[in-house]
């Protein structure tokens, strides 16, 4: 059983927006930026003045790996896996999975996909053309 | 400087056979074994004992969970001073710091800081991670092996941002092995090539297993006082002429910038103006290197070159036995041991070479300044000393 996340009240809206397909990031209502994971004060000015906003998707590849050996015998039938670190087209970054079968490399654009896992969806991200 | 002026008066380490400990025992008798020896340097024993400083995994979730109080209980002392500060493998640098604070203000005459694992003994190692609550909700449920997974984000953007190469991090690999050659109590001593640790396994692109730190128990201990108690003490006391500490993120994804060590900037900065020393006094350099990267990202950070030189910097044997910039002299968390928690290793191993104390083959002429360092988490936090001797 692969771990899954154990949402609290200030996650839970983020995990159920996944299951409508959609990528919920916490936005500062007083210096306008978006955050990720959600929090309860903007890590950037502080301000308790918070609401949620839909992210596009989009994004690129800031970093990634290709994990040979897995976190635990959870994940040893996905090796190899791609594990990336996403910045997200509105700023904040966020780990996921890299699909398909194409070359990975930094700075590639990917767009969000959601894959059911268990009863919980995670966003991964696919290579997009451009 | 305040009214007294703290010094490491003492030092010790447990043997380890095959990277176990020689003689088998708990983490509590592992701590209690270095104890006993590294006050007993100093000519203390555990009765003079005021400050008790300790981090680790052990005993957690359990006893471990208030390790300053299980540990006071289980050696028989009753501390004034507490400090379980835990920022990971640098914790032990970062007692350091506030052992010397409450020393200097005469708020604690004899520190005693100390560490102990049988993580090998007992393989209780995995990669798994953190339960998958409150930050890592988000990071665990990715699987990524935790946490050279995290190092080797690292890694791969460095690489990208400045064309550092798998070949520049197998070299701080040989280095480390070179010098756990001429170590007798090093875990890994057979020759290694830059080839051999290209070919090993990948663990997570682009770090293979020869780029990782070893697996293995140990324990350490050092010994604080003022310098007026440290006269009777037989070696001499290492002075703490500057610190700093310093944490950005504990989840990976949130390092503000991958490819710089953030941590390092902050704390090695503040340990250089506090100490008045510019990096030419530095005689000697003990980085905590749970990975290839680790070493070379701190390299950067703390200014001994500049940032993205560091595959270059570390090069045509440089850091190696006989090169010109020492490092990493005992073999590393690479070659020599690494328990779970380095950083106190970094601390000893600085202190023998400044009392030269070590193996002729390994021991560094003159060394009077010495920089350690030490990384915790996921390139998470920095904690720098730098120490001296007369
Ligand atoms: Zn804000």
């Amino acid at each position: 059983m692969k771990p899954s996340p154990i949402a609290d009240p200030g996650t839970e809206p983020y995990w159920e927006a996944l299951k409508q397909r959609r990528i919920l990031l916490k936005r500062c209502r007083s210096c306008e930026k978006p955050h990720f994971y959600p929090r309860e004060l903007c890590p950037h000015c502080y301000s308790d003045d918070l609401d949620w906003v839909e992210a596009s998707g989009k994004g690129t590849v800031y970093s990634y790996t290709v994990v040979h050996r897995p976190a635990g015998p959870a994940y040893a039938d996905d090796v190899p896996y791609t594990v990336a670190v996403i910045e997200l087209a509105e700023g904040p970054r966020m780990m996921s999975w890299i699909t398909g079968d194409d070359e990975v490399r930094i700075g590639a654009h990917v767009k969000a996909t959601f894959v059911t896992v268990g009863d919980i969806v995670l966003p991964m991200f696919e290579p997009v053309s451009g | 400087m305040g009214m007294h002026e703290p010094v490491i008066v003492g030092v010790a380490d447990e043997p380890l056979v095959n990277g176990k400990v020689a003689r088998p025992g708990s983490p509590l008798q592992i701590q209690a074994r270095c104890a006993k020896a590294a006050l007993r340097q100093a000519g203390l024993d555990l009765g003079d004992v005021d400050g008790l400083f300790t981090a680790g995994m052990w005993g957690v979730p359990g006893v471990g969970q208030l390790p300053t109080v299980t540990l006071a209980e289980y050696l028989g002392i009753r501390p004034t001073l507490h400090d379980g500060t835990n920022i990971g493998g640098s914790a032990f640098e970062a007692h350091v710091a506030h052992a010397a604070l409450a020393i200097e203000t005469g708020k604690c005459n004899v520190a005693l800081i100390v560490y102990g694992s049988a993580q090998r003994s007992e393989m209780s190692r995995n990669l798994a991670g953190r339960p998958a609550s409150l930050t890592m909700q988000f990071e665990t449920p990715w699987g990524l092996p935790t946490p050279v997974g995290g190092y080797a984000l690292a890694a791969m953007r460095h690489m990208h941002d400045y064309g550092t190469r798998p070949e520049d991090l197998a070299e701080i690999a040989v280095a480390a092995r070179k010098w756990a050659s001429l170590n007798p109590a090093a875990t890994r001593r057979e020759p290694m090539t830059v080839d051999d640790v290209l070919a090993a396994p990948r663990i997570s692109t682009p770090l293979g297993l020869l780029d990782c730190c070893l697996v293995t128990d140990g324990g350490g201990a050092v010994v604080m006082t003022r310098a007026s108690n440290a006269r009777g003490a037989s070696l001499k006391p290492v002075h703490i002429r500057g610190y700093g500490q310093a944490a950005t993120h504990w989840t990976i994804a949130a390092m503000p910038d991958l490819s710089s060590l953030t941590a390092a900037e902050m704390a090695g900065r503040r340990a250089f103006d506090m100490a008045g020393v510019s990096h030419d006094d530095i005689d000697l350099v003990e980085i905590y290197d749970s990975f290839t990267i680790t070493t070379l990202m701190t390299l950067e950070a703390l200014g001994f070159c500049k940032r993205g030189e560091g595959g270059g910097f570390v090069g045509k044997g440089r850091i190696a036995p006989g090169g010109a910039f020492p490092l990493n002299t005992n073999g590393g968390g690479l070659s020599y041991a690494h328990p779970g928690m380095y950083g106190i290793f970094l601390l000893i191993e600085a202190v023998r070479q400044m009392r030269g104390e070590v193996e002729p083959e390994r021991q560094v002429h003159n060394v009077r300044t010495a920089l350690v360092h030490g990384t915790g988490g996921t390139l998470s936090s920095g904690a720098t000393c730098i120490l001296s001797v007369d």
